[in-house]
């Protein structure tokens, strides 16, 4: 089964992350994992994404860099990702696994289990 | 419904101005275009590679039908505008179909001078502008050993000559003047191309005045003025341009060498806007790429309503671009009598160098050989800098050679295609020329964003600016006549700091509003450099915004590859204690630290610690005194000393107390770039004062104050600020020279190229010769430095921010 169809069969498992409060507008907070670092983001107008934290350039935490607009410019060497759909922003190519976030009652939650299609997972 | 946008001509200008459009106002219009020629957009200045085989024609197309298509654009190819009727608001053309407008776009271009002589008409005699013309001789070269004569050295005559002789043919360049490109060059250069030219087998004939072009059905030779007869396969008339106004005169729109626009890009029928070569701007008219794209820029900001771009005209630069030739020129080179002129000649490097200067400006400059400084020379020229400050060495350039990360090889015509031009990310010549033709690059932002090349220390800037002009050729210049902070605002640093004051603007947002931001919260390059200005106008009131901050300020540590970071604690002065050291030792072995490293800046760094353990080892380290250093900052790094009189047999003067207190009333202070100083208790330097942002240098009866200096990328040693006899005086000095920086440079330009800008003449001017403006500038300093001296590492340690440095949630 892949990750639409559990969505919309209700088998995501949502995890309980913290509250939209807690991350910094225009900023990330990290969620640790045995397999590696998410990123969470919150944008300005209070919209939630959450990426692998890892950039698909040389793997720089793209949680430390800057957001504007819904995008995130990685620290190590300034490449913009587009936090909706974790692609590099063109000319740059790649991308950073997309994890499945919902709000509800101002809490977030998050999926630990990746999308498909991208391999920096 | 959407408002109805006609664009007549679809070249470059005309298609600019809608993709520039397109990008602010996607939705707006309805539009429609009608092009003479039978292909989509092409980029023209590359035809000169195209006849010399370097290129294809696909390679060259800027915007293919399928563009047209996916922007729902109605493309008539092939089709003349043959009448505009401008009450009705309806464009014609000569197979009878119509458009209607609400607005309409003339781009009607240029066209070849063709002169008035008996057979200008034969078949074989050609100009060169378009696709069919490139064609045309093509297919003359297939015969063997044919001959061409190119009428015209000039630019684009040269480059018609150059590509012929690529081609095969044997060519004769006609020139009536006695120097080529008179227009460019001044003689002696014009010297120099000539002879270069022909050693590679082009031949010429100069001040001569062509008579008739001989022939019965197709040309066979020319004839001069004097009589001479040579033969001939193609003639190539390349004399110049002219702005094609048929239609405007036709439609009875004001005219005079061009179609007259003002500086939103109208004509005198207010719905009808122009671009490009055919208009007349503040009397002059245009022919080189650059400024059609400005005012490609400025005519869509209106176009899209937004109504705040205005165009006040180019300067332009020229280069041409011959395989193996470098060769500039800008301005007004000739000079007369209200002028100087430097020079440098060396005929044995072949090498040329005038710059024209008026009233202490640079008005014009010529270069032959080696380039590299024509755009150094350009930005001088076009902000009006006074050079008088380092005019002595202004031929010599911008010490390009003493750049790191490329050698001392600096004419890229010159260099093979495997030659690095970028020392940092590893881009080869090659990689940037393929990348500027295969992708379409104009600007140097869009080099730095394909290839990575100058996007990193910027060193290669120079060289990557010499390979775009030199690629895109003779018209190419990247230097708009104002730059804006970033791509999200229209207006400059300095508009921006001044506005944020007049209007008392206290906030990102207030800023990015009252400014007409175009991007919802800006970028990357932007929110810093607003948040620093904040900072610098509104101390003790403006509250710093973290997520403004590059990452390495807001966590108060430097992020390293592996996103570890490292700790450098404060050295005053340079000096420490073996309890310091201690408690350097133990916070290492206990945080488990990979590497411990001594600085260039006289102080210890850790390396290789984990976010979550930054406020643990600082608390820890402030227990033993010790406070950030802030080597993450933009802010004040280091002060280092020598040990000065207190121990060196030659020491003049207290210089390590002297550093101490330096540090003491400066530390904490954010400025726009890193900020180093240093003191030397004798004129042996020891500490290296002369190549740090300020250096103080003691002697017997005082101490020299240096500044603007700094080592890195691209060495600069001090200029000599002046002599002081007091340590007090150097404080004074100190705070007032940083805080005039801090006011005034542009974010993310350090005291060098600061310096070099505004001229150390008005440096002293404010600081030396204005004791009364001194004081205050110092005042405000201090007064800054009570909000910024409390230690972010202790605030930290004891809680501030935890959330920076902790996960949200661990799980599994």
């Amino acid at each position: 089964m892949n990750q639409a169809e559990k969505f919309m069969t209700g088998q995501v498992e949502w995890v309980q992350i913290c509250s939209v409060e807690d991350i910094p507008k225009l900023g990330a907070r990290v969620v640790r994992t045995a397999e590696g670092d998410i990123a969470v983001f919150r944008t300005a107008d209070d919209e939630i994404f959450a990426l692998r934290d890892k950039c698909p350039h040389k793997g720089g935490p793209l949680s430390q860099g800057i957001v504007s607009g819904r995008r995130v410019a990685c620290p190590l060497h300034d490449w913009k990702i587009d936090l909706n759909s974790g692609d590099a922003v063109a000319p740059d190519e790649g991308c950073a696994a997309r994890f499945p976030v919902q709000v509800e009652g101002g809490v977030i939650q998050l999926s630990l289990t990746p999308e498909e299609g991208c391999p920096n997972k | 419904m959407k408002e109805k946008l006609v664009l007549i001509g679809n070249g470059m200008a005309g298609v600019r101005t809608l993709e520039e459009l397109l990008k602010l106002a996607p939705e707006q219009y309805d539009i429609t275009v009608f092009g003479g020629e039978p292909y989509g957009n092409y980029n023209r200045i590359l035809l000169s590679p195209v006849l010399a085989g370097e290129k294809t024609i696909d390679e060259i197309m800027l915007n293919d039908e399928q563009w047209y298509a996916d922007n729902c654009i109605t493309l008539h190819k092939g089709k003349w505008v043959e009448d505009v009727n401008r009450a009705r608001r309806i464009v014609r053309t000569s197979d009878g179909s119509e458009a209607s407008y609400d607005r309409l776009i003339i781009a009607t271009g240029s066209n070849p001078f063709i002169i008035p002589i008996p057979g200008n008409e034969l078949d074989g005699v050609i100009s060169f502008r378009d696709i069919s013309d490139v064609d045309s001789m093509l297919e003359s070269s297939r015969k063997q050993g044919g001959k061409a004569v190119v009428i015209g050295g000039g630019l684009l005559g040269l480059e018609a000559a150059n590509g012929l002789m690529k081609q095969g043919m044997n060519v004769t360049v006609v020139h009536l003047m006695d120097t080529l490109m008179e227009r460019q060059l001044d003689k002696p250069a014009g010297a120099l191309l000539k002879a270069s030219l022909e050693k590679n087998g082009m031949k010429f004939l100069m001040e001569a005045q062509t008579e008739a072009i001989l022939g019965t059905d197709k040309v066979e030779g020319i004839r001069f003025k004097e009589g001479l007869e040579i033969p001939a396969d193609l003639v190539v008339m390349a004399v110049g341009i002219r702005p094609n106004i048929d239609l405007a005169k036709k439609i009875g729109l004001h005219f005079e060498r061009g179609i007259v626009v003002n500086d939103t890009m109208q004509s005198f029928d207010p719905r009808v806007y122009s671009v490009g070569e055919c208009i007349q701007h503040r009397g002059e008219t245009y022919g080189l790429v650059a400024p059609l794209f400005e005012q490609a820029k400025v005519c869509a900001n209106h176009l899209a309503h937004m109504g705040i771009a205005r165009y006040q005209g180019s300067v332009s630069s020229t280069k041409l671009k011959v395989t193996g030739i470098d060769l500039f020129s800008a301005g007004d080179f000739h000079g007369d009598e209200t002028t100087e002129e430097l020079v440098l000649q060396d005929p044995g490097r072949g090498i040329y160098k005038k710059v024209v200067l008026k009233d202490h400006r640079i008005q014009g400059a010529v270069m032959y050989g080696d380039t590299i400084d024509g755009t150094w020379y350009f930005e001088l020229m076009r902000d009006g800098t006074d050079v008088s400050d380092f005019r002595d060495k202004l031929l010599f350039g911008q010490a390009h050679l003493g750049d790191s990360g490329h050698g001392d090889d600096n004419r890229v015509a010159a260099m093979a295609d495997t030659a690095e031009i970028c020392g940092c990310n590893g881009v080869c010549k090659g990689d940037i020329v393929n990348a500027i033709t295969r992708e379409k690059l104009f600007t140097l932002d869009d080099v730095r964003a394909h290839t990575k090349a100058s996007s990193s220390c910027g060193s290669c800037t120079g060289l990557v600016e010499a390979l775009l002009s030199h690629t895109l050729g003779g018209d190419y210049s990247e230097s708009p006549a104002r730059k804006p902070l970033c791509t999200c605002t229209e207006f400059t640093h300095d508009e921006i700091r001044a506005g944020m004051k007049e209007q008392k603007l206290k906030t990102i947002p207030a800023m990015q509003a009252f400014f007409e931001w175009k991007t919802d919260n800006g970028c990357s390059k932007c929110r810093p450099a607003l948040n620093y200005y904040l900072l610098c106008q509104w101390p003790g009131e403006y509250r710093d915004d973290a997520q403004s901050r590059f990452i390495n300020e807001r966590a108060h540590a430097n992020i390293q590859k592996d996103a570890s970071y490292s700790v450098i604690p404060r050295m005053w002065g340079g000096g420490t204690t073996p309890q310091e050291l201690r408690a350097i030792a133990d916070a290492a072995e206990k945080y488990n630290v990979k590497t411990v490293h001594v600085t260039g800046g006289q102080r210890i760094a850790l390396y290789g610690l984990k976010k979550e353990e930054l406020p643990q080892i600082w608390g820890e380290l402030s227990e033993a005194g010790l406070v950030s250093g802030h080597a993450y900052g933009k802010a004040l790094r280091t002060v280092k000393t020598c040990v000065g009189k207190e121990w060196c047999r030659f020491g003049t003067q207290d210089s390590t107390q002297l550093g101490i207190d330096l540090e003491k009333m400066t530390w904490g202070s954010w400025t726009p770039h890193k900020f180093k100083m240093a003191a030397s208790g004798c004129p042996r330097n020891c500490a290296e004062a002369t190549i740090k942002d300020l250096g103080v240098v003691c002697v017997d009866s005082g101490y020299e104050l240096h500044v603007g200096g700094n080592g890195g990328v691209k060495v600069r040693a001090t200029d000599f600020l002046r002599h002081v006899e007091t340590s007090e005086q150097v404080l004074e000095y100190a705070a007032a020279f940083m805080q005039l920086y801090r006011e005034e440079a542009h974010y993310l330009e350090r005291t060098a190229p600061w310096l070099e800008r505004v001229g150390l003449s008005y440096v002293k001017e404010k600081i030396v010769e204005d004791e009364v403006g001194r004081k205050a500038l110092a005042g405000r300093f201090l007064y800054s430095q009570k909000f910024a001296q409390e230690d972010p590492w202790r605030e930290r340690a004891e809680g501030a921010e935890a959330y920076e440095f902790t996960p949200i949630k661990r799980v599994g």
